[in-house]
């Protein structure tokens, strides 16, 4: 099974680039706020009103 | 006062509507050869219309085109709405659209003219692939300039899903893909025998992982807010949900090789990250489900939400019956079988092909400054039809996959099969005729759809929506 010896260092190497990756979101800040952004999303509004009158509504 | 900044709807557009026409295209080939196994004579003896080569049409058509373009439309769409701003490089989100689309293309030619690499799901000769992936290294480009060049701080959880999706596919594909052409349509893998399939399933499984579960669950986590206009139950619970799929999904692929010349060790650890993988999943689902909780009223009237809904029954149905039939006690009587049929199409057509279709009735609309669909009620009828479809495909599926089981394991008291092959296909006739009809429902909604999206569509202003220039991230909240 030459393969695993491929397929297994790979996993491990994915593991701790998404390890570093997650190291860096926390630093970064990503999970400071774990409510806000839930209802960010919702403040976006898509309606058409915005869409159509570019620069006239606001 | 220079024109107002606006978002890149156009390539988000171009991508909505190919995954209707790809879904009906994926879809009829489907119910095609459904027909063929149940009236064989309907390959009319033409080798380009022969089930060998229909079949991985119809995979990668479904997959690549329909949900690939689906993924490619709300990934573009999502990323720029929560980020900001409009896309980085829009020459280069304009060449993933045609270079995708000449991938299929390339596809629905060489595919019934026996071009094939065989191995499952990366049928595609390698010309095809090298062009897959310069699309890809575009898409990547694409996403993640424009994850850089964002206004907003925080980068929302649907966007690491797509991130996740996007990389690890790239991925997969390289290693997978690694061939040695003898001719300009034929190449061979680098692979040889047991590495090969293990490589080949490490390819599958995790593109079932990364493809069609943490792509779709991107669109999950933005469309099923937006359109409940309720915050997603547990902001907290999708961030954990998130890094637990990533960090456990590597090594489902080998329960596609029990009791093969695969190690029992390996099949067995294949086996036990599939079962760890219902927690992740399950976290996800009832994340999804319960964005409902107190506004359950709405999926009474809104056939968006009970697409999106039904999405996640299924997505749920199969990411508890995926990790069952991994268990090696289970798979002795399900691998080969129908059962395995029943069950991706429990996940590629209730789940995958229901959270996109509801994410393009709330997308489509808003591409062309409309709020709604051109009918409600037809996407009422669709998602009834659909679901109808569904329900007698699977089950008739599980219920000839546990017939062939039982039937090929039965064995007399001197020791010798009760059962001839041929007495377990005759057993599943009635059954495969029952999926040819659960198929022509499901395209039959495509069909209702494309009628709808038309009707919403022709003759409206297609519109590039403004940015907003005080992103609400930064905005206080109005007195």
């Amino acid at each position: 099974m030459d393969i695993l010896y491929l397929l297994i260092p790979l996993s491990i190497v994915m593991a701790f680039v998404i390890g570093a990756v997650f190291w860096w979101a926390t630093r970064d800040g990503q999970f400071d706020d774990l409510e806000g952004p839930a209802h960010r999303i919702l403040m976006d509004d898509e309606s058409p009103q915005q869409s159509t009158s570019i620069g006239e509504r606001r | 006062m220079e024109a107002s900044p606006s978002y890149n709807y156009k390539v988000v557009r171009q991508f909505a509507l190919v995954t209707v026409l790809w879904g009906i295209v994926g879809m009829a080939v489907g119910v095609w050869i459904a027909a063929q196994l149940t009236w064989p004579e309907l390959n009319f003896g033409i080798s380009w219309l022969s089930y060998g080569r229909l079949r991985p049409l119809h995979t990668n058509a479904v997959i690549f085109a329909f949900g690939g373009c689906a993924l490619f439309a709300t990934s573009y769409h999502v990323v720029q709405r929560t980020c900001q701003v409009r896309l980085y490089a829009d020459k280069l989100a304009a060449f993933t659209f045609w270079g995708w689309q000449a991938v299929i293309v390339a596809a629905v030619i060489t595919l019934p003219l026996g071009y094939s690499s065989s191995k499952e799901y990366a049928e595609l000769e390698w010309p095809i692939d090298i062009l897959i992936t310069l699309v890809w290294v575009a898409f990547a480009v694409v996403f993640f300039g424009t994850i850089v060049k964002r206004k907003t701080k925080h980068i929302y959880v649907a966007n690491w899903f797509f991130g996740a999706y996007i990389l690890t596919v790239a991925l997969l594909h390289i290693v997978n893909s690694a061939e040695i052409p003898v001719t300009m349509w034929k190449s061979y893998s680098v692979y040889a025998g047991v590495q090969d399939a293990m490589v080949q399933w490490w390819y599958g499984h995790n593109a079932v992982g990364f493809f069609l579960t943490a792509g779709f669950l991107g669109m999950m986590y933005y469309y099923i807010p937006k359109q409940a206009e309720r915050p997603i139950y547990s902001y907290r619970l999708s961030v954990v949900h998130f890094w637990a799929l990533i960090f456990t999904y590597m090594w489902a692929g080998p329960h596609h090789l029990h009791y093969t010349a695969l190690p029992d060790w390996v099949q067995s650890l294949g086996m036990v990250f599939s079962l760890i993988l219902l927690a992740p999943s399950w976290g996800g689902m009832i994340n999804g489900v319960m964005t409902l909780s107190g506004a359950w009223h709405k999926l009474r009237t809104d056939p968006i939400l009970k697409f999106l809904i039904t999405a996640l029954s299924f997505y749920g149905m199969s990411t508890f019956e995926g990790p069952m039939m991994s268990i090696k006690t289970v798979n002795a009587l399900s691998h080969y079988t129908d059962w395995t049929i029943g069950h991706v199409h429990a996940g590629a057509l209730g789940w995958v092909a229901f959270i996109s279709i509801g994410s393009l009735y709330y997308l489509i609309p808003r591409l062309y400054g409309q709020t709604r669909m051109h009918s409600v009620n037809l996407i009422t009828v669709h998602f009834w039809v659909a679901t109808l479809g569904v329900v007698l495909y699977i089950s008739a599926m599980w219920i000839a996959g546990v017939t062939q089981g039982l039937m090929w394991r039965a064995v007399n008291v001197d020791g010798t099969l009760t059962y001839s092959f041929v007495e377990s296909v005759s057993a599943t006739y009635p059954y495969y005729a029952v999926r040819v009809l659960g198929g022509v429902l499901f395209l039959a909604g495509m069909f209702i759809m494309a009628y709808n999206v038309w009707k919403t569509v022709a003759g409206k202003q297609p519109i590039d929506a403004p940015i907003p220039q005080t992103a609400p991230a930064a905005a206080t909240a109005p007195a």
